[in-house]
């Protein structure tokens, strides 16, 4: 309130409408309090370390095989999501069938549904005596216990980022462009390639890095169906509670790091695949 | 509905046995498309639902009322009730207040400040309850000082509170923040204009128009603030009975091996979820339902934001 209603005196036009620094000032306040300083504090904590200590906590072998398999199960989750992603959006806004407005809906449920119980679900179908495990076990594998089972929950947590960032995209093409390359005497298949799909790219690279930014750093639906041996199934978010569990508040808040320096480069670029999308179709992927 | 929009192409001068239009995919295609998409779909997500509720009933609907009476069953749904409770409220101030001096106002630094808004949905969840732990936590910052007064945040329910809120931190914002942008100033300085108040304003003129956005917000805002897992998790020690959430009774359970008394408790999480979806889908539709109904030369603001918006 400290913006009482100004008379138009300045050259430029004034912003009559009060509760700038009110607004703003609690804004401010509350992320500090709440996100800045919290995170600040796994920073400050680290720089304790000098770099050589915390290189060596950060690439220990177990550590090291953990971040394989996070980024591994989290980039072929995400791909598998790319392809059935794409695939689902044009579905949904090209063809109609019956159930489609239930199954639009549905596409959220990864977003609604607690990790948790995404968790134990998952292992209940994929672990052997599962429907889909007994199964997996009478051809001769596994799939809950094992990187498998990882992949599998990560696909399921990132399943709508690819659908929602596609589907407005698609729902905007024009058909003229289409009806011209048709015209012109490309196939369908060429119409797709050369046409549709570079208009999609970038929202398809914006959704399969949301996707991937998402797995990595998930941790409730992936900790029952993985079986957590280190070395083989541990995620690196497992790997920072169980040094938490142990007090080794330095390693876990070093790997944390690590893992937060990796969130702030995806977020990155995200926004960048975002600004490359706007700039191209002239909205917001 | 795909079909009609393409008859202006000129149909193939064989017209015989294909006259399909050129901007549509052969039927073979389009089902082949369909039944793998549908498949996709049932597989990933039709599966784990219906196993959730098969598995809670799995031994019968009074074994079921029986888990879900259990008293440390009570108390988990009493927590998470309580730190939603105190989390989405907060979270929708923050997001009205963000969004108010984003959107009405100009000033330096508003990209990067968008940007630090959406900073907690990127992080990891457990990186999350780690960093409340470096602050509130016996080594940490305010360790020594909380210990001092007998206060406590860590392993108790004021760290859970905390950890909520910094996971559902943004949701409300970013409904807002595009919403309030796309709305401009014009009704808010005609109303101050004719002499209403800075609150009558807001009351009258701007909560009217952001209601859905508002809504649609804090039913997303609310369903992540239940469901937390990863960094609730971190910060609660376990205590049964005292600071575990749903979904820690659900974990603890699962790790004793009562298979059906976890499913039970997780059904009523996937019962949220589907009420969550079901709100969801009911306010995008009413969004979409006003603003056709909006004369065609003031478009509805919110359709482009709420309509198809991610995360």
């Amino acid at each position: 309130m400290s913006n009482p209603v100004a008379p138009p005196a300045a050259a430029r036009r004034r912003n009559v409408l009060p509760g700038f620094g009110l607004s703003l000032g609690f804004t401010l306040l509350y992320l500090g309090l709440i996100v800045l300083i919290p995170l600040s504090a796994a920073f400050i904590k680290t720089s304790a370390l000098s770099w050589e200590q915390f290189w060596a906590v950060v690439t220990t072998p177990r550590v090291l095989a953990s971040y394989r398999l996070t980024f591994g199960a989290s980039l072929v989750g995400a791909l598998i999501n790319a392809v059935f992603g794409l695939m689902v959006a044009w579905v949904l806004v090209r063809y109609a069938f019956p159930g489609k407005r239930i199954i639009d809906a549905l596409v959220d449920l990864p977003f609604a549904l607690p990790t948790a119980v995404a968790g134990i679900t998952l292992t209940a179908i994929y672990a052997p005596n599962g429907w889909v495990g007994k199964w997996a076990a009478a051809q001769g594998f596994k799939i809950a216990f094992t990187p498998l089972g990882i992949v599998i929950a990560l696909t399921f947590i990132g399943l709508p980022f690819v659908v929602r960032t596609v589907q407005p995209v698609i729902e905007d093409l024009e058909r003229e462009l289409e009806e011209a390359a048709a015209s012109l005497g490309a196939s369908r298949l060429q119409t797709f390639l050369r046409v549709i799909l570079p208009a999609v790219l970038p929202a398809l690279l914006t959704g399969f890095a949301l996707a991937l930014a998402r797995a990595i750093g998930e941790y409730g639906s992936v900790v029952f169906i993985a079986g957590n041996m280190p070395m083989q199934t541990e995620i690196t978010p497992l790997l920072i509670i169980t040094k938490l569990e142990q007090y080794d508040y330095t390693g876990a808040t070093a790997i944390a790091v690590v893992m937060l320096v990796i969130s702030f480069v995806m977020l990155l670029a995200v926004n960048l695949l975002q600004w490359w999308a706007k700039k191209l179709t002239g909205r917001e992927a | 509905m795909s079909a009609a929009a393409s008859t202006l192409t000129v149909p193939a001068p064989t017209a015989r046995a294909a006259v399909r239009p050129a901007t549509t995919e052969h039927p073979a295609v389009k089902w082949t498309l369909i039944g793998v998409s549908l498949l996709f779909l049932a597989l990933f997500l039709l599966l784990p639902l219906v196993a959730v509720f098969y598995e809670a009933l799995r031994k019968g609907f009074d074994a079921y009322v029986n888990a879900l009476a259990e008293r440390d069953a009570l108390a988990s749904i009493r927590l998470t009730l309580l730190a939603a409770g105190i989390a989405v409220p907060l979270n929708l101030v923050f997001g009205v207040a963000a969004a108010w001096a984003i959107a009405k106002f100009d000033f330096r630094g508003k990209n990067l400040l968008i940007t630090l808004i959406d900073l907690p949905f990127s992080v990891s969840p457990v990186v999350a309850g780690l960093i409340y732990v470096l602050v509130f936590g016996l080594q940490g910052w305010l360790g020594p000082w909380l210990q001092e007064h007998d206060l406590k945040v860590i392993f108790a329910v004021p760290g859970i509170v905390l950890a909520t809120i910094f996971v559902t931190f943004p949701f409300v914002a970013r409904e807002l923040i595009p919403l309030m942008e796309a709305q401009g100033r014009e009704e808010e300085e005609a109303a101050l204009v004719l002499g209403a108040s800075g609150w009558q304003t807001f009351w009258r003129v701007t909560l009217p128009n952001i209601k859905w956005g508002l809504l649609y917000g804090v039913i997303l805002c609310n369903a992540r603030a239940m469901g937390e897992f990863g960094a609730v998790s971190v910060v609660s020690g376990h205590v049964r009975g005292e600071t575990n959430t749903m979904p820690l009774q659900v974990e603890i359970l699962y790790n004793e091996y009562q298979f059906a008394a976890a499913f039970a408790v997780a059904s009523l999480l996937a019962l949220l979820a589907l009420v969550t979806l079901a709100l969801k889908t009911f306010v995008e539709w009413k969004t979409r339902h006003e603003s056709e109904a909006l004369p065609p030369e003031m478009p509805g603001p919110a359709q482009n934001t709420i309509v198809g918006s991610k995360r």
